[in-house]
């Protein structure tokens, strides 16, 4: 049986692969994907052997750097990075959670100041293991990544 | 070490800084220094109602020669963002303390503002010179400060006072004993933190639990503002009252401390005895506040 891929492969870009299903769309708000005016292609709930479903995206002709890629991690902690160049993988890597997370995360204590100025949200990121705890520098409480409900996207 | 050094969270002073804050609020009420700050002035903010804690800090730095500027209004809230308040503030004064009922308020000050800040509470966040009185006092009434048996009483999961000060006594390898009803007992973050750092804690629903064993008995009122639901404040609210009763298993040495203000939960009897010791505990914070004052300005 011929094999076909769900999202066609792209010449030339980055194809985040492994994103949590359901968060495709909020990295592509976060990381502002539309506004570079290259074609960017999202799959969702696509099925994946390791973790039943998952969503991919796929930006032509913009290499992401490992900062941008960064970013998304609290979003999809098991992404995958793959730089494409003639429909080839040169470069793979996985995102990591960076130590502070500044303007990503709406923090969820709605009596944190963060919330009711206008400031930008910082949270330090520890991880313990596989575990991440997210600390907001603010108020100061702390909340696992599947606590945070809501992102500057 | 302090000086331009804002005090926001107990968490940002180590054991040493702790220990000197301690030592420099002995030295201040042995020897009052009513010189010290003569020319300066602080900016009190107060967003939030506050009795003790404005009246405390206002007249540290009123009988350390400086001036105060400021409000307690809360009504005095007006448009301007918190940041540009501050910012402009920061122009007119040479320390500023502050109260705000958001969590993180004082955080964002002290980035905003071009002096030192002091936090004198951020909603049910943080509090660090209440911290640093009840240290000082546990210290007075034990003559030492590590290893001591230390209950804390009534509502330790909205109390921001306790969950600052079981933080602070990990640095001092106290044994901690919580009482509680289930529904109030020391958040579990807490209870991990002392976990990881080796602290040895243990959680009762009785006061007569550990009345035998302690050196500290810290009361706490069970706070009706900070209770999301009003029927479990109403059910709750007068599950520990200490009366002298209670006192008579009491090692000869135990005091009971108390942030106040008090509602019920500690009967009028038990001010007339040995171990009441929390009307000197709010005259401590005058000390304490002075030291924070004169340390980050720069003048002890």
């Amino acid at each position: 049986m011929e094999k076909k891929l769900s999202v066609s492969a792209i010449k030339q870009g980055t194809v985040i692969d492994h994103v949590t299903a359901g968060n495709a769309l909020r990295i592509v708000r976060l990381l502002d994907l539309p506004s570079g005016k290259k074609q960017v292609t999202v799959g969702l709930n696509l099925p994946s052997i390791a973790f039943g479903y998952k969503d991919i995206i796929k930006v032509s002709e913009r290499e992401l750097t490992a900062d941008e890629a960064n970013k998304i991690a609290i979003l999809a902690p098991r992404a995958t990075i793959n730089i494409i160049k003639n429909y080839k993988i040169i470069k793979k890597f996985k995102v990591q959670i960076p130590e502070t997370i500044q303007s990503v995360i709406i923090c969820p204590n709605p009596v944190c100041v963060t919330n009711n100025e206008k400031i930008t949200t910082f949270f330090y990121a520890q991880q313990k293991k596989y575990t991440i705890l997210l600390r907001c520098k603010y108020c100061l409480k702390e909340y696992s990544p599947d606590k945070i409900t809501e992102y500057h996207t | 070490m302090f000086k331009n050094k804002s005090i926001i969270s107990i968490k940002d002073l180590s054991r040493q800084e702790i220990l000197q804050i301690l030592k420099t609020t002995q030295a201040l009420k042995k020897n009052p220094k009513p010189k010290l700050l003569e020319g300066k002035i602080m900016a009190s903010l107060f967003f939030e109602p506050s009795t003790r804690t404005r009246l405390s800090t206002e007249a540290a730095m009123l009988r350390l020669g400086g001036k105060v500027i400021g409000f307690s209004d809360p009504s005095s809230k007006k448009k301007d963002s918190l940041y540009d308040t501050i910012k402009i503030v920061s122009n007119y004064s040479d320390v500023i303390a502050i109260r705000h009922s958001l969590e993180g308020a004082a955080q964002l000050a002290s980035e905003a503002a071009g002096v030192p800040v002091i936090n004198c509470g951020d909603g049910s966040n943080q509090h660090p010179t209440q911290t640093l009185l009840d240290l000082f006092t546990i210290q007075e009434t034990q003559k030492k400060i590590n290893y001591l048996h230390i209950a804390m009483i009534g509502d330790l999961k909205y109390g921001r006072t306790v969950h600052s000060l079981a933080n602070a006594l990990t640095h001092f390898n106290s044994r901690l004993y919580f009482v509680a009803p289930e529904s109030l007992q020391m958040p579990h973050e807490i209870l991990n933190d002392l976990k990881v750092k080796g602290i040895k804690y243990s959680l009762h629903e009785k006061i007569e639990e550990v009345i035998k064993k302690v050196d500290i008995l810290y009361m706490t009122r069970i706070q009706e503002e900070r209770f999301p639901d009003k029927l479990e404040y109403e059910r709750v609210k007068n599950v520990y009252v200490l009366n002298k009763k209670f006192l008579e298993e009491a090692k000869h040495s135990m005091k009971i401390l108390h942030p106040l203000p008090r509602v019920n939960e500690i009967d009028l009897d038990v001010d007339s005895t040995k171990h009441a010791y929390y009307f000197e505990q709010a005259q401590n914070g005058l000390y304490a506040r002075q030291a924070v004052l004169g340390l980050i300005m720069g003048k002890l």
